[in-house]
C-alpha cells in the first residue's frame, strides 16, 4: 500500500477486507488474503469498478494473466470493430473485438448473446442496464454503465457508413 | 403525482436498506452462498479483481465452464475435490488446496448469493 506512482492514482482507496461489509472479520482468512489496495494500486487507475483499467494494465504487461490451463485449447483473438448503434441520439458504438478477445472466448458470447452475423443483433440498452447482453459483463466486472462514452465513442459526423456491417472476415 | 413518487423511491430505500448489500465490496465480489451456510460453513467470496490479474475471463468462463451469472452455478465441494470448477486451479498446485475451508469460506454469515458492487456503482443490474 501506498507504493503507487502517479497523482490520481494515490487518490485511490480500496477497503481492507476485514472492514469491507463481506468479509467475516472473524475469518481467519482476513489476516492471511491480500487486501485489494496491495494488488490494485499498481496498476493503470480508473474512476471507477475496480479504480482500474484492465485493458490497459493487460496492453501495458502490468498483468499477465493465463490464456489456458488445459494445453489443447485453442486461444483466439480477433481483431474487428463493429459499428453499433448508427441512428441513436448518442454517438455510434464501437465494439473492438480484439479486447474482448484477449480476455473472454468467441464462445462466452457467441451464438447465446449476440449473433455473430453482422445486423442480426437487436440491442437494447434496457436490457443492458437489467444485466443481459453488455450489461453480463459491464455493470458486474468490466466498467459500469455509467461510462457512456467509452463504448459511444464515434461521432456520427464524419462516420463512413461503410465500415458499418457485413465485413467480418 | 407526487406522493405514490415519494411513496415508490421511499420504498426502494428500504429495500436496499433490507437487502443489506454491503457498501465496501470490491467491484465483482461474488457471494456463493446457496448451499455453505446450510452445510455449517462461512458464505464463499470470490474476488474476481485478485483471480484476474493471474488468469483471464476465458479460463473459468470457458474452459472451466463457469456461466457469467452469479447463482448460476451449482458449485458442489464433491466436484471440487475432484477438480471441476474451482478444483482446477485450487489443488494445492496451482492454488491452495480444498483443505484450506476458511480461504474461500470467509464471508459475513447471512450474504445472499449474488455479485456485488464497489467503487461508485451499486452493482449489476440484474442480480
Amino acid at each position: 500500500m501506498g507504493l503507487a506512482a502517479g497523482g490520481a492514482a494515490e487518490q485511490r482507496q480500496w477497503p481492507p477486507l476485514n472492514n469491507d461489509g463481506v468479509h467475516d472479520p472473524a475469518s481467519p482468512a482476513v489476516k492471511l488474503l491480500q487486501d485489494p489496495a496491495e494488488a490494485l494500486s499498481k496498476l493503470p487507475p480508473d474512476t471507477t469498478g475496480n479504480q482500474v483499467r484492465w485493458v490497459e494494465a493487460l496492453e501495458k504487461g502490468s498483468i499477465n494473466p493465463r490464456t489456458n490451463v488445459f494445453p489443447e485449447t485453442k486461444v483466439t483473438v480477433l481483431d474487428l470493430d463493429v459499428f453499433l448503434s448508427l441512428r441513436g441520439g448518442m454517438p455510434i458504438v464501437r465494439f473492438p473485438h480484439r479486447q474482448h478477445t484477449e480476455w473472454l472466448d468467441c464462445a462466452n458470447c457467441h451464438e447465446h448473446l449476440f449473433k455473430s452475423k453482422a445486423g442480426a443483433n437487436k440491442f437494447s440498452m434496457f436490457q443492458i442496464l437489467q444485466g443481459e447482453q453488455c450489461g453480463v459483463c459491464h455493470g458486474a466486472v468490466a466498467f459500469p454503465l455509467t461510462e457512456c462514452n467509452r463504448c459511444h465513442s464515434v461521432p456520427h459526423a464524419g462516420f463512413d457508413h461503410s465500415r458499418q456491417t457485413g465485413k467480418q472476415d | 403525482m407526487r406522493p405514490p413518487v415519494l411513496l415508490l423511491t421511499t420504498l426502494l430505500g428500504i429495500l436496499l436498506a433490507l437487502s443489506g448489500a454491503p457498501a465496501g465490496a470490491e467491484y465483482g465480489d461474488v457471494v456463493l452462498n446457496k448451499r455453505a451456510e446450510k452445510e455449517g460453513v462461512r458464505p464463499v467470496v470470490f474476488p474476481h479483481w485478485f483471480h484476474r490479474i493471474r488468469f483471464r475471463c476465458k479460463v473459468c468462463h470457458n474452459e472451466l465452464e463457469f456461466k457469467m451469472r452469479a447463482g448460476a452455478n451449482d458449485v458442489l465441494m464433491a466436484d471440487i475435490l475432484d477438480g471441476k470448477f474451482c478444483g482446477m486451479c485450487h489443488n494445492g498446485r496451482i492454488a491452495w488446496g480444498p483443505e484450506n475451508c476458511d480461504l474461500c469460506h470467509s464471508g459475513k454469515p447471512g450474504l445472499p448469493t449474488g455479485i456485488l458492487g464497489g467503487h461508485g456503482t451499486s452493482g449489476p443490474g440484474r442480480w
